[in-house]
C-alpha cells in the first residue's frame, strides 16, 4: 500500500495476496496474531467442546424458554414471550417447588452440611488418633460413593421398617413413616450425609493453617472453648466458611438423584425440589418450553452464587 | 511464689486437656456411628440370606445374591457401559483440559484473565439445570441415545473444573525446565508431553481420577441422553431393581451397590495416598 512494504520481511512479501504485508502500524497487531494463534491453538479442542456442548446449550435454554416447545413434537412452537414464566409465578406447585428448595438449601448445604463439617474438623483436631482416623474414613466414604448408591442406602435408612425406626423403637421414642410425612427432612439428612466430608475436609484445612500460638495464647488467657472458638477461631477461618457455604449451595440446588431415588419427589410433591419440579413439567406432562423457562431461573441464581463465590475467591487470593 | 504455682497450673491445663480429648472422642463417636449405619446395612444386607431394610445381624453368611447379579444382563454389561461412557469421557476430559492449561500457564494475553474468569465463573453453575435444554438439542441434532454424545456432554460439563485444576498445577511446573527443550528447537506440544505433563504426574492423576469418579456416579446425565437399556450405565440401571424385576430383593440391590461403588472407592484411597506424594514433590521443586 505505501513505501512501508518492504519492511515487512521477504518472507511476507513473497506470500501472494498475503495481508500481512500490509504496513507497519497495522502489521505490529497481525504479527502479535501471527504469534498469538499458533501459540493459543492448543486450546481450540476444549474451546470448541465448551462452546457446542455446554455455551450451545445455555444459549437454546434462554431461547426455548419463550417458546411453548413441547414433547409431543407440535408442527412448529411459536414465541410466547415471558408467557412462561408468568405462568410459573401463578403456578401452586412451582412455588411450592421454590419453597422446599429454599428449605433444602437451608437446611442441609447451610446448616447441616457446614455446622457439622466445622463440628467434625474443630473435634478431629482434640480427638486421639484412631477416632480420628476411624469418623474421617467413615464421613469421606459416605461423600465418595455414587449418588445413586446413597439414594439407596438413606431410602432404607428412613424407611417405616428401616433402620431409623429401629433405633427409635429401641429408644422407645415414637417412630413414624419417614419418607411419608417428612419427607423432605428425610432428603435434607440424606444430602447432609453425603455432602458433609467436603466442608469437613475444607474446614480441616482451614483450621491446620491457623497459628499454634494463637489458639495457645488465648488458652492461656483463660478464653473457654466456645468464646476461643467465637473470637478467634471463626474470624480467622472466614473466608474458607465463604467459599464452603457457597460450594455447598451450589451442589445443593441441582441435586436430582438423591431425591429421585428416595422419594421421586413425593408424595404428593411433598419434597419435589425445582429440578424436579423442572424434570416432570418437562417428561411428565410434555412441556419443554415450560420446564426450559423453570431450568433458566434456576440457572439464574446458581449463576449469583456462582459470581458471589467468585468475588470471594478474589478477595482471597 | 509464683514458683510452686507453676507446675499446678500446667497439670490442671493437661487434665483439661484430657478431659477434652475424651469429650471430642466421644463426640465424633456419635457422628461416626449415625454416618455409619447406612453403611452397615448395604455391607450386612449383601451377605444377609433374608436381607430386609433395617441394619441386623445377618441370619448367615451367603454369596447367593453375589451369584445372582453377576451376570451380563444386571451387572457386567452396565459395568462396561459405565468404562466406556466414563472412560471415554475422561481420556477426552484429559487431553483437551492438559492441551488447554499449556498456553493459559506459559503465555501471556489479554484474554487470559477474561478466558480464566469465565472458566471459574462454568465451574459453579447448576449443570442439572441445562439438561432439559441438552435432550432437546440432542433430539434436534440426532444425538440423543448415542455414548459419542453422551461422552462429548460429560467432557464438556467436566472440561471447566479439569482446566482450572489442570492450569494451577501446570503453574508449579518451573519454566526454565522448558527453556533448554526450547532452544534445541522443541515445539510447545513436544516440550508438553515430554518435559511438563511427566512432571507434574500427580497432578494429571488428580484430575483424571476426579474426573472419572465425577462421571461414574453421575445419574442425571446419562438418564436423560440415552434411551436404551443395552447402553445404560451402571447408576442407572440400578433402578431396575425397584421397577422392572418385580419384588424388590434388597439383599441383591446391597450387593449391587458394592460391585459398583468399589472402583471409585478404591481410586479414591490410591488418590489420597498419591496426593500426599504429589505435595511433597511440589515442595521439592520449589525448594
Amino acid at each position: 500500500m505505501t513505501a512501508a512494504a518492504p519492511h515487512a520481511g521477504p518472507d511476507l512479501a513473497k506470500t501472494p495476496g498475503s495481508p500481512a504485508a500490509s504496513p507497519s502500524p497495522s502489521s505490529s497487531g497481525r504479527r502479535t496474531l501471527r504469534r498469538f494463534l499458533p501459540r493459543f491453538l492448543p486450546l481450540t479442542p476444549a474451546l470448541a467442546l465448551l462452546l457446542v456442548f455446554l455455551a450451545g446449550p445455555i444459549a437454546y435454554c434462554v431461547l426455548i424458554a419463550f417458546t411453548d416447545l413441547q414433547l409431543t413434537g407440535q408442527a412448529q412452537e411459536s414465541f410466547v414471550g415471558l408467557d412462561n414464566f408468568r405462568r410459573a409465578f401463578r403456578d401452586d406447585a412451582f412455588l411450592n417447588a421454590v419453597g422446599l428448595t429454599l428449605v433444602f438449601t437451608v437446611l442441609s448445604a447451610l446448616v447441616g452440611q457446614n455446622t457439622l463439617g466445622l463440628a467434625l474438623a474443630a473435634l478431629m483436631r482434640r480427638a486421639s488418633k484412631p477416632v480420628r482416623t476411624l469418623a474421617g474414613g467413615v464421613v469421606v466414604t459416605a461423600w465418595v460413593l455414587p449418588e445413586v448408591v446413597a439414594g439407596f442406602l438413606l431410602y432404607a435408612f428412613f424407611r417405616r421398617e428401616g433402620t431409623l425406626n429401629a433405633v427409635l423403637d429401641f429408644l422407645h421414642l415414637p417412630s413414624q413413616n419417614w419418607l411419608f410425612t417428612l419427607p423432605i427432612l428425610a432428603v435434607s439428612f440424606a444430602n447432609v450425609w453425603r455432602g458433609t466430608a467436603f466442608s469437613m475436609l475444607v474446614y480441616s484445612a482451614a483450621l491446620n493453617e491457623i497459628p499454634k500460638e494463637i489458639t495457645e495464647a488465648a488458652e492461656v488467657d483463660g478464653a473457654s472453648g466456645w468464646r476461643r472458638m467465637w473470637h478467634v477461631t471463626l474470624p480467622m477461618i472466614r473466608r474458607s466458611i465463604g467459599t464452603t457455604l457457597m460450594l455447598n449451595t451450589l451442589q445443593t440446588l441441582s441435586v436430582f438423584g438423591l431425591i429421585w431415588v428416595m422419594t421421586r419427589g413425593g408424595p404428593g410433591g411433598k419434597s419435589q425440589t425445582l429440578p424436579l419440579f423442572m424434570y416432570e413439567q418437562a417428561f411428565q406432562n410434555s412441556l419443554i418450553g415450560y420446564g426450559t423457562a423453570v431450568a433458566l431461573l434456576l440457572l439464574l441464581v446458581g449463576s449469583l452464587f456462582s459470581l458471589l463465590y467468585m468475588r470471594l475467591l478474589r478477595t482471597e487470593v | 511464689m509464683s514458683l510452686p504455682a507453676r507446675p499446678m497450673a500446667s497439670r490442671s491445663l493437661s487434665s483439661r486437656r484430657t478431659a477434652r480429648r475424651l469429650a471430642a472422642d466421644a463426640g465424633l463417636l456419635v457422628v461416626a456411628v449415625a454416618f455409619l449405619l447406612p453403611l452397615a446395612w448395604v455391607v450386612l444386607s449383601a451377605v444377609d440370606p433374608h436381607a430386609g431394610l433395617r441394619v441386623k445381624a445377618p441370619d448367615g453368611v451367603t454369596l447367593e445374591h453375589f451369584d445372582a447379579i453377576l451376570t451380563d444382563e444386571i451387572t457386567f454389561t452396565p459395568l462396561l457401559n459405565s468404562f466406556l461412557l466414563c472412560g471415554g469421557a475422561t481420556a477426552l476430559t484429559v487431553v483437551c483440559a492438559a492441551l488447554a492449561a499449556y498456553p493459559l500457564s506459559r503465555y501471556r494475553s489479554r484474554l487470559n484473565r477474561p478466558f480464566l474468569l469465565t472458566i471459574l465463573f462454568a465451574t459453579s453453575l447448576p449443570i442439572t439445570a441445562i439438561m432439559v435444554p441438552v435432550y432437546a438439542l440432542f433430539v434436534r441434532v440426532n444425538l440423543i441415545d448415542t455414548v459419542q454424545g453422551t461422552i462429548f456432554f460429560f467432557a464438556a460439563s467436566q472440561l471447566p473444573f479439569a482446566i482450572w485444576l489442570m492450569k494451577n498445577f501446570m503453574d508449579g511446573v518451573p519454566k526454565e525446565l522448558e527453556e533448554a527443550a526450547w532452544t534445541d528447537g522443541a515445539s510447545s506440544l513436544q516440550s508438553l508431553a515430554r518435559i511438563v505433563l511427566p512432571l507434574m504426574g500427580p497432578g494429571v492423576a488428580v484430575v483424571t481420577v476426579f474426573s472419572f469418579v465425577m462421571m461414574w456416579g453421575n445419574f442425571f446425565v446419562p438418564f436423560m441422553l440415552l434411551l436404551s437399556p443395552d447402553l445404560m450405565p451402571a447408576s442407572v440401571s440400578i433402578n431396575d431393581f425397584f421397577g422392572n424385576r418385580g419384588m424388590v430383593a434388597y439383599g441383591q440391590l446391597a450387593a449391587f451397590s458394592i460391585v459398583y461403588s468399589t472402583p471409585v472407592i478404591l481410586l479414591y484411597v490410591l488418590i489420597s495416598r498419591r496426593l500426599g506424594a504429589g505435595f511433597a514433590l511440589g515442595g521439592a521443586v520449589k525448594g
